[in-house]
C-alpha cells in the first residue's frame, strides 16, 4: 500500500480534508473517496472532457490531475453549481434548450461552459465551439450545446450591462 | 366560473424529463452505483487472434490477498451466447479473435483485480489465421468454428423480377464496388454491469441492456438461472446506439463471478477495452450493378455483398435484412437481386449500430444512382424523382407505403439548399485548389417498428393516483433519445394534464410490462402508441365516473388542466384528484389503473424475405454542400439541408436533437472515424487516434420535417432515431464528385484517402 498524503482544499465552497495515495487521480478521489459521482469518467486519458472540473477558476481534466495536487486549491464540481433555488442558470438552460440526451457528457460540458463564461463575456459562437473542442458528445451533434452556452453568455453579458 | 381552454403538447418544444438530474450530476449511471460489499471484476482477454489454449494457470492469481474469485471456462457452464449461439463467455479450447475472454477475477479493488490478471499464465499454440473474407472462403482456409467447416454461418438471397429482362431493357448499365470500414459506437458511458445473487439464488443485474425482457430469456441458459429468478434493473444509460442489443460475454462472466464470490460484483470497461472489445458497425464490401432507360427509368439492380463476420456472430451478421430493403425498395426497381455471404474470419465481430446496415446500403445505392444520372445526362434530382416511391405503393418486397413523403423530401431539400442551381454551376469547373460541391442522397428506413419476432409489441401499465398524478410503467427503454418524455407527452395529452404530472418508470423488469426492446427506431411509434392507448382507457374511465356525477354524457365532458370540464365551454367541474378520491372513499371501491399491449399491424417476412415488416416507413433526403482542398485533401462540410418524413413531430426539440446527432454521427462515419484493424488487431483504441467529430467541425444544419400524418402512428408520428445518420455519407461522396469529378468508393474520406484518390484518378475520376 502506498503512503497516504493528507491534503486540504476547498470543494464546492466547503473546506475538506482527505488522505490520498500519491498516485490517486483527482477524479477517483472525487468519485470514490468523496462520493461525488456527478463528475464522469469517459476515457481517463484526457481525451473526452467528461471529467472536467474547475480548479482555481480554470477548467481541468480531473482524470489527468493527481488528487494531491488539489491541496490548497479551490475545486468546483457539477454538484457545486446548484444554488439555493435549485439548478443554476446554465444548468437550466441546458434543460430548456435540449442540450442533453444521454447526459454522460453533460456535467463536463457544463463545467467547461461555466469556465468559458467566467473567462470572457463577448465570445463569438466560433470561440465557444473551439472552447468545447475537448469535450466529446456522441448524442447531440453539439449544436444545442453550443447554442445554449451562447445564449447563457448573452444573458450574463446583458445582465452585466444593465 | 373557471374556464379552461384546450391545450396541446404535441409538436411543442418539451424539455426532457430526465434532463434536470443529468445537469445536476444526480443521475445515477451504472458507473455511479455502489452496493455494500461490492467487488470489482476484470477480464483477461487474449492477445492472440487464433490459437489453441493449452494451459491456463490461475494459482498465483488465486493466492493474491484481496482476490475473491478467479474463473475460467472450466468453472462455469459456459453455454455459448449471442444470436448465433457460437460464443462461449469464457474460451476454454481456443481463441478466435483479439477480444476473446479467457479468465476473470473478482477482487476488493480494481487494482488488485488487475494485478491478479497479470499473474495468470496461459500457454497457447498459435493457429493459422485469416483476416480477409475472400481468403476465408477458399478451400483449405483455416476453419474458425468446427460447426462451419466452410466458414459460412449464413447466406441471404432476395430477388424479384428477372435481372436478364432488366438488362435487356437498359440503355445504360453501370457497376461499382464499394468498401466500407469498421467504426464503433463510442458511447460516452462505457459498458458495464453489476450482478448480485441473494441467498435464495435470485439474481439482480444492473444492466445497460436495450432489451431487458429478451435479456432474461437469452441469458438464462447461458448462466443456468431460470428467467423468473432474474431481475433486470437499468440505471441511466450513457448512450447505446444499438451496442447493447445483444448479450456479450462480459455479462455472464460478471454474473459467474458474483455467484462464485457470493458478493455483488461490478465490472466497468476501460475506454481502451470499450474500443477493442465492444461490437462494431458491420464492415462490408458491396458490388452494385444496375441499369436504366434513356428516359431515366430504373430497370434493374443487382447487389452482392460479403460480410466479414469476425470470430463470432452477433447482430452485425443480420444487417442484410435492412440492406436488402434499401436495395429493393428505396426506388422502384422492377428487377432486383441481392445476395450475401457472411464469412467467419479472425477479425473482431460486429453488432447492431444505429442504421443497421442501411448506412452501407445507402452509400452504395445513392452513389450508384448519382453515377447513373450522370451517364444518362439527367439531373440527379430529376432522376431520383422519376424513380421515387409514392404513397399507396406496395413494393415487390412487400412493404406498403400508406404514407410517403419521399418526393416532398427530395424537392424540399433541393429547394432549400439551392441544389438545382449550385449543382450545374459547381460542375462546370472552378478555379483554384479549393473547390465546392453539392451532393444529394435519400433514405428509406423502418418507421413503425420491425417485426423480426412474432410480436413487435410493447406493454404499458398506467396508474392515476388520488392527487391526479400519473405513473406510466412502460416496457420500453430510454437510452438518452428522449422516449420517456415523448411517452409522457402522449399520456398528458389524453388526460389533459401538465407534463409535470406524469412520471415514467422504464427501468425495472419486476415492475414494467414486456417490450421487445429499443431498436429499429420503434419506441416513439410502438411504446408511444401503447402509452397513448393505456391513457385513453384511463380517460374513458374517468369520464364515465364524472358523467355519473354530473349527469352529462362522457362525450360532453373533457379533461383539461387537471380538471374535469364541460366540453362545450370548458367550465371546470371538479379536480381530477378529487374525482379519483371519490372512487376510494365511497362504496365504489375502485382505482384508476389501466394496461395496454400494443401490437403494430406489421408482419414477419416469409422465407423469401418478403412481407410488410413495419407498420410504416420513414423517408428522408439530405443535401450536403462542402469545400475540398485538392492540394491537401481536407474536406470541410459547410451545410447540410435535411428534409425528413417523420409522420408528425411530437417533441420539436427532441426530434431536432435526434436529427442533429444523427447527421453528425453520419459525418463521423463518412469522414473521420475508422477503427483500424490490422491482422485482427485493433490499432487505435483511444480517442486520440479514433477521431470523433468535435464541436468546431459541425456544419450548419437546416432541417424540415415533412408531416405526412401516419394513420397508425400515435398522433401521426413515425420513427426517426436512425434515419438522420443513414444517407449523409452518400451525399458527401456525391458532393465530392460534384466538386472534383472524382468518385470515391471507400470510406472514411480522410484527407490522406481523398488526396490519394484524387491523385490516382487524375483527370479521369469516374
Ligand atoms: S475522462 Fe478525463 S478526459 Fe476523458
Ligand atoms: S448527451 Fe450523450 S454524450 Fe452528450
Amino acid at each position: 500500500m502506498s503512503v497516504l498524503h493528507s491534503i486540504r482544499f476547498t470543494l464546492n465552497g466547503k473546506p475538506v480534508r482527505a488522505s490520498v495515495p500519491v498516485h490517486l487521480s483527482a477524479i477517483d478521489m472525487l468519485r470514490d473517496v468523496l462520493h461525488l459521482t456527478g463528475t464522469k469518467l469517459g476515457c481517463g486519458e484526457g481525451e473526452c472532457g467528461a471529467c472536467t472540473v474547475i480548479v482555481d477558476g480554470v477548467s481541468v481534466n480531473s482524470c489527468l490531475m493527481f488528487a494531491v495536487d488539489c491541496d490548497g486549491r479551490e475545486v468546483i464540481t457539477i454538484e457545486g453549481l446548484r444554488t439555493d433555488e435549485g439548478l443554476n442558470p446554465l444548468q437550466k438552460a441546458f434543460v430548456q434548450q435540449g442540450a442533453v440526451q444521454c447526459g454522460f457528457c453533460t456535467p463536463g460540458m457544463i463545467m467547461q461552459g461555466t469556465a468559458l463564461l467566467n473567462r470572457r463575456s463577448g465570445m463569438t459562437v466560433e470561440e465557444i465551439r473551439r472552447g468545447i473542442e475537448g469535450n466529446l458528445c456522441r448524442c447531440t451533434g453539439y449544436r444545442k450545446i453550443v447554442d445554449t452556452i451562447a445564449s447563457a453568455l448573452h444573458e450574463t453579458s446583458s445582465e452585466e450591462i444593465s | 366560473m373557471t374556464v379552461i381552454a384546450k391545450e396541446t403538447l404535441i409538436g411543442k418544444r418539451v424539455p426532457k424529463l430526465d434532463a434536470p438530474p443529468k445537469v445536476s450530476g444526480e443521475a445515477r449511471y451504472l458507473q455511479d452505483i455502489e452496493l455494500p460489499g461490492m467487488l470489482f471484476g476484470k477480464i483477461l482477454r487474449t492477445d492472440r487472434v487464433h490459437a489453441r489454449i493449452l494451459n491456463i494457470d490461475v494459482s498465483a492469481a488465486k493466492a493474491l490477498p484481496g482476490v475473491h474469485a478467479v474463473i475460467t471456462a472450466a468453472d462455469t457452464p459456459n453455454v455459448p451466447l449471442g444470436i448465433g449461439r457460437d460464443n462461449p463467455p469464457l474460451k476454454g479450447d481456443k481463441v478466435r479473435c483479439i477480444r476473446d475472454e479467457i479468465a476473470a477475477v473478482a477482487a476488493e479493488t480494481e487494482e488488485i483485480a488487475e494485478e491478479a490478471l497479470r499473474l495468470i499464465k496461459i500457454e497457447y499454440e498459435d493457429l493459422p489465421a485469416v483476416f480477409d473474407p475472400a481468403e476465408s472462403l477458399k478451400e483449405g482456409a483455416p476453419v474458425i468454428h468446427d460447426k462451419h467447416p466452410d466458414n459460412i454461418p449464413f447466406t441471404f438471397e432476395y430477388s424479384h423480377g428477372d435481372i436478364s429482362e432488366g438488362e435487356k431493357e437498359s440503355d445504360v448499365i453501370l457497376e461499382e464496388k464499394v468498401k466500407l470500414h469498421y467504426v464503433t459506437h463510442c458511447c460516452m458511458g462505457v459498458s458495464g454491469i453489476i450482478a448480485n445473487f441473494d441467498s435464495e439464488g435470485n439474481l439482480v443485474v444492473y444492466s445497460q441492456t436495450q432489451i431487458p425482457f429478451m435479456y432474461k430469456k437469452d441469458i438464462s441458459p447461458v448462466i443456468g438461472v431460470p428467467p423468473e429468478k432474474i431481475h433486470v434493473i437499468q440505471p441511466v444509460i450513457g448512450g447505446a446506439f444499438g451496442s447493447k442489443l445483444d448479450i456479450y460475454p462480459f455479462e455472464p462472466i460478471c454474473i459467474f463471478l458474483a455467484r462464485v464470490s457470493r458478493r455483488p460484483v461490478k465490472m466497468v470497461f476501460t475506454r481502451e477495452e470499450e474500443l477493442v472489445a465492444s461490437p462494431t458497425r458491420q464492415p462490408v464490401e458491396l458490388t452494385i450493378r444496375g441499369g436504366a432507360k434513356k428516359d431515366g427509368t430504373l430497370t434493374f439492380r443487382e447487389v452482392h455483398t460479403v460480410h466479414d463476420n469476425g470470430g463470432y456472430t452477433s447482430w452485425g451478421a443480420t444487417t442484410p435484412f435492412v440492406i436488402m430493403q434499401t436495395v429493393s425498395s428505396l426506388y422502384r426497381v422492377p428487377h432486383c437481386l441481392y445476395k450475401t455471404t457472411v464469412v467467419y474470419t479472425n477479425n473482431p465481430y460486429s453488432g447492431s449500430f444505429r442504421g443497421y446496415g442501411n448506412l452501407q446500403a445507402t452509400y452504395a445505392v445513392e452513389t450508384h444512382m448519382d453515377k447513373l444520372a450522370e451517364a444518362l445526362g439527367i439531373d440527379p434530382l430529376e432522376f431520383r424523382l422519376r424513380n421515387a416511391q409514392e404513397e399507396g405503393e406496395t413494393t415487390p418486397q412487400g412493404m406498403r407505403f400508406h404514407t410517403c413523403g419521399f418526393r416532398d423530401c427530395l424537392t424540399t431539400a433541393a429547394e432549400k439548399s439551392g441544389f438545382r442551381e449550385k449543382h450545374p454551376a459547381y460542375k462546370s469547373g472552378q478555379e483554384g485548389p479549393v473547390k465546392r460541391g453539392v451532393g444529394i442522397a435519400s433514405l428509406l428506413h423502418v418507421g413503425g417498428g420491425a417485426k423480426i419476432y412474432r410480436t413487435d409489441g410493447c406493454g404499458t401499465m398506467l396508474k392515476v393516483d388520488d392527487f391526479g398524478k400519473v405513473t406510466v410503467m412502460t416496457g420500453s427503454t430510454d437510452i438518452g433519445q428522449g422516449s420517456e418524455t415523448v411517452i409522457a407527452q402522449f399520456v398528458a395529452e389524453e388526460l389533459g394534464l401538465p407534463i409535470g404530472s406524469i412520471s415514467v418508470i422504464n427501468n425495472d423488469s419486476e415492475i414494467t410490462p414486456w417490450d421487445v426492446g429499443v431498436h429499429a427506431s420503434r419506441t416513439t411509434f410502438i411504446a408511444g402508441k401503447s402509452a397513448q392507448l393505456a391513457a385513453r382507457k384511463a380517460r374513458m374511465k374517468l369520464l364515465k365516473v364524472a358523467s355519473e356525477k354530473f349527469d352529462l354524457a362522457p362525450g360532453q365532458l373533457d379533461l383539461r388542466g387537471g380538471q374535469v370540464v364541460r366540453a362545450e365551454d370548458g367550465e371546470a367541474l371538479m379536480d381530477l384528484g378529487k374525482l379519483i378520491r371519490s372512487l376510494h372513499f365511497s362504496t365504489k371501491n375502485d382505482i384508476v389503473m389501466t394496461s395496454e399491449y400494443y401490437e403494430p399491424p406489421s408482419m414477419m417476412q416469409d422465407k423469401e424475405f418478403k412481407g410488410d415488416v413495419s407498420a410504416t416507413y420513414a423517408f428522408g433526403t439530405q443535401v450536403v454542400e462542402l469545400e475540398v482542398d485538392t492540394e491537401t485533401g481536407v474536406v470541410r462540410i459547410l451545410r447540410v439541408t435535411a428534409a425528413h418524413d417523420v409522420g408528425r413531430v411530437i417533441n420539436q426539440m427532441g426530434i431536432e436533437g435526434q436529427v442533429e446527432g444523427g447527421i453528425v454521427m453520419g459525418i463521423g462515419y463518412a469522414t473521420t472515424e475508422n477503427l483500424v484493424v490490422e491482422n485482427g488487431k485493433v490499432m487505435n483504441p483511444s480517442f486520440r487516434d479514433y477521431k470523433l467529430i468535435t464541436a468546431p467541425e459541425v456544419p450548419e444544419i437546416d432541417m424540415t420535417f415533412i408531416e405526412t400524418m401516419d394513420k397508425e402512428g400515435p398522433a401521426g408520428a413515425k420513427g426517426i432515431g436512425e434515419a438522420p445518420a443513414i444517407c449523409i455519407s452518400a451525399a458527401i461522396a456525391n458532393a465530392l464528385y460534384n466538386a472534383t469529378g472524382v468518385r470515391f468508393y471507400e470510406l472514411p474520406l480522410t484527407p490522406e484517402k481523398v488526396l490519394r484518390r484524387l491523385r490516382e484518378a487524375g483527370g479521369n475520376g469516374a
